[in-house]
């Protein structure tokens, strides 16, 4: 990743944390404060979503032409997204928890991401569980490729066809209704596209140390 | 590193001088900035602290990456 990208990432997440608190936002009875907590919740959600469909694109041009440099970016994005969906997941809980009334609500949304995040892991426990280097890669290209397509529909699709507590889902306005004045956008946006950054700076460090091992065995091997 | 840190710096401040200066002062002026509103600056300073610690482990990591890369190509060659 570029240095002036690294810049504009950092950039952005502190614009999105010192306006993400002190900017005006709709006043609303329940939620009060907490939609503040969409500049922070929501944008772990669109990052991962990036990353995995970076992972998979990376999985289908693996499929397509096979090197070890395709597979290992295929995982590591894989890997920065999961983190990124579990954040997303565990900030979620805390704001059911003073919105909805309890942590878990087995609301669609919330089983969906789960599912979808279950889904993610079993890819990590179909690779670990291969030992050949090719059959690992292609195997767990072709399960990405499913991952990703049965991701979406839990999360976005599923939710909207049900009834759902989850704004912008079954029965509920997303809280763009509210920002009437787009006020909520001027950091809304920024903070999407910091934290989808931030993922692809973590992703290209966690390559550059695989890649970094992988030339330490070749030495070794020489 | 030290230019990232300087530009955090700055952002941060130019962001909060833009509120400081709306402020009304009805009592005599005092440096209450952050007793003000709730003491909502306060937990801003620390989410930023707390930011830009964690960006800066990042960015020690990611030049360590580049030492260790450089020694690679150096061994090579």
């Amino acid at each position: 990743m570029k240095t002036w990208l690294k810049i504009v990432t950092i950039a952005l997440l502190l614009y999105t944390i010192v306006a993400g608190f002190l900017f005006d936002v709709p006043r609303l009875n329940i939620v009060n404060e907490t939609i503040r907590a969409l500049y922070f919740h929501v944008p772990m959600w669109f990052a991962m979503v990036v990353l995995f469909c970076m992972s998979t694109i990376h999985a289908i041009q693996y499929l397509r032409k096979p090197s070890i440099e395709r597979d290992l970016r295929s995982v590591e994005f894989a890997n920065t997204g999961l983190v990124l969906g579990l954040l997303g997941i565990f900030t979620g809980m805390i704001w059911a928890n003073y919105t909805w009334g309890s942590p878990w609500h087995g609301d669609p949304k919330q089983n969906g991401a789960a599912i979808a995040l279950l889904v993610y892991l079993a890819y990590f426990v179909l690779r670990g569980s291969v030992e050949n280097e090719e059959s690992r890669a292609r195997l767990s290209a072709v399960y990405n490729i499913f991952a990703f397509a049965a991701m979406i529909p839990l999360i976005f699709i599923i939710p909207r066809m049900t009834s759902s507590m989850h704004p912008g889902s079954g029965g509920n306005p997303g809280f763009n209704m509210y920002d009437l004045d787009s006020k909520m956008r001027m950091v809304f946006y920024p903070a999407v596209l910091g934290w989808i950054l931030l993922g692809f700076w973590l992703t290209s460090l966690r390559i550059r140390t695989r890649n970094i091992e992988e030339k330490i065995i070749d030495f070794e091997n020489e | 590193m030290n230019k990232i840190v300087l530009t955090c710096i700055i952002c941060f401040t130019l962001l909060t001088s833009n509120i400081l200066f709306a402020q009304e002062m009805t009592s005599p002026e005092m440096a209450d900035v952050m007793r003000s509103e709730g003491k909502i600056y306060v937990v801003v300073a620390i989410l930023v602290i707390i930011f830009a610690g964690l960006i800066a482990y990042v960015v020690t990591l990611d030049r360590k990456l580049t030492r260790l890369e450089k020694k690679i190509t150096d061994k090579k060659g």
